[in-house]
């Protein structure tokens, strides 16, 4: 009988390859972010003569939106591969084994995880050759990409409860948009307080993502801020939580059923 | 041979409208995208206005419903795109190419059915940018000629969709047809003007055709028409590209037939 950790590596290890030998899925992961990253911050460059603006370079200030995307490919990434396993009958096959279903739902979200970590890294040296300034140095370079990785896990559990409740990876997909509305209206293009379109102030206030995108900022633009570090690590914890939960729970329904 | 042609146009509209328009998977993501768009532009990004040398009249809700309006035809011609390739990867586009007395029509069908599925969506989002209280400076003639503009960019971008479609005869092909759209759109003066904008996008929006429909169509709406010849010529311009590139599209896959 091997260990959960074995188990999970055995699971990790597939999921892994599977994710690394799709390059239809690496491209757009990562250039689409750093694309929409290049237009936006010369189209917004504009935008730092704003008074109050929190950053002299639109691209400093936008920087951490890339990070954000890879955390939902992540998301799209992990429950498309769970549910495609679903639907081919992979799941079923993996009951005849002794493997626990801690271990097939964490090793499931290797390979988004492993992903969601050369986006982050890509994000960041792109970032940085193009001019981008961590604010916070190098340890805050380093915790920005843990801070992302740990986004995308967070992300990649709901991902994971869509693909093993619905089975269906077109359902997956077809979430996207959710997702995608769950950041635009948030504090992803601008800083709350300079948002003159007051209900939309008070969505990107309500918002989780808002605090999740404002931590990761905070180390780009403005340098060591607790009080955007906690409430994003504190939200990111929070829907981590929930999602592993609602996955783990999704995943026993399915394979109750099979 | 007129009627065969207005016959098989009309077939391929009809099952493209029933098959839009009785699946909500295909028919809530072409609404609500544009207006997700719309919403984090001209909500999120109201204080743009205030950026010094950003002179528009009607406001920064009516300078981005344009865009979003010239956007969500596009993208309506791309998902129309979508509907051929999977005709095509079903078998079903083979056997209506065998059943075809006027291929053409084919083609024409796609480009009508886009254009009333646009319908759909221009309407929910411009009732959207009325809620949300948009200044429209421009007479009917000028909201006209706006329409106008974005059906030209709705019949170009469907037949690159059907083109591609024709080609590659797979949904697979699908990333190859939005992203060059993705690519054009955003490289047009989407939050400022022109003027405003730095770096090498700047010199990317100068060339980029659809530049001047998206200035054009903002001329429109504040009543101060502007560059419209230019933004007609490049309108015209695409869609006989566009209707190059679909024919030769379907020419090829006559050959398979």
């Amino acid at each position: 009988m091997t260990s959960v950790l074995d188990q999970v590596g055995l699971v990790a290890r597939r999921s892994v390859r599977r994710t690394l030998r799709q390059p239809a899925l690496i491209v757009p992961t990562i250039v689409f972010p750093l694309f929409l990253l290049a237009v936006n911050s010369s189209g917004l460059s504009a935008a730092t003569d704003i008074p109050g603006f929190p950053a002299s370079s639109y691209l400093d200030f936008a920087i951490t939106v890339c990070f954000v995307q890879g955390a939902m490919f992540a998301a799209i990434t992990a429950g498309t591969e769970l549910a495609t396993d679903v639907q081919s009958g992979f799941l079923n096959r993996l009951q005849l084994t002794p493997l626990t279903r801690l271990a097939i739902l964490i090793g499931q979200m290797a390979g988004a995880t492993t992903l969601a970590l050369l986006g982050a890294v890509t994000y960041l040296a792109v970032g940085v050759i193009a001019g981008v300034d961590v604010k916070s140095g190098v340890g805050g370079a380093a915790v920005l990409i843990v801070y992302a990785l740990f986004t995308a896990v967070a992300f990649s559990g709901i991902g994971a409860t869509l693909g093993a409740r619905t089975g269906s990876p077109e359902a997956v997909q077809g979430a996207f948009p959710l997702m995608f509305a769950l950041f635009f209206l948030s504090s992803m293009s601008m800083p709350r307080e300079l948002i003159s379109i007051d209900w939309f102030r008070t969505v990107a206030t309500w918002n989780p993502a808002s605090y999740l995108i404002e931590g990761m900022r905070s180390l780009v633009i403005t340098g060591w801020d607790g009080t955007a570090l906690w409430r994003g690590v504190a939200i990111g914890a929070g829907i981590l939580a929930l999602s592993f939960w609602s996955a783990s729970r999704a995943l026993a329904t399915r394979m109750a059923r099979t | 041979m007129r009627r065969d042609f207005t016959t098989v146009a009309g077939a391929v509209l009809r099952r493209n409208l029933i098959h839009a328009f009785t699946n909500p998977a295909l028919l809530i993501p072409s609404a609500v995208f544009p207006l997700l768009f719309f919403v984090a532009f001209a909500g999120g990004l109201s204080n743009v206005a205030n950026v010094p040398g950003f002179d528009f009249p009607s406001g920064y809700t009516a300078f981005q419903f344009v865009f979003v309006f010239l956007q969500s035809a596009a993208f309506g011609g791309v998902f129309t795109g979508f509907a051929a390739a999977a005709d095509f990867e079903s078998g079903f586009g083979r056997r209506l190419l065998l059943a075809s007395p006027r291929r053409r029509g084919i083609v024409a069908g796609y480009v009508v059915a886009a254009i009333a599925r646009w319908c759909f969506t221009a309407t929910i989002v411009s009732v959207a940018a009325a809620i949300a209280g948009m200044h429209v400076d421009g007479g009917v003639a000028q909201l006209v000629a706006l329409v106008s503009l974005a059906l030209l960019v709705n019949m170009t971008a469907t037949l690159w969709g059907v083109g591609m479609a024709l080609r590659f005869q797979t949904l697979q092909a699908g990333p190859a047809m939005q992203i060059p759209v993705f690519l054009i759109l955003f490289m047009a003066p989407v939050y400022v003007p022109l003027d405003l904008i730095g770096g090498w996008v700047h010199d990317a929006a100068s060339y980029n055709p659809l530049t001047a429909l998206v200035e054009s169509g903002r001329g429109f709406i504040s009543g101060v028409p502007d560059v419209v010849g230019l933004a007609y010529l490049a309108g015209f311009g695409l869609v006989a590209l566009g209707l190059v590139w679909a024919l030769t599209g379907l020419r090829r896959a006559e050959r398979g037939v």
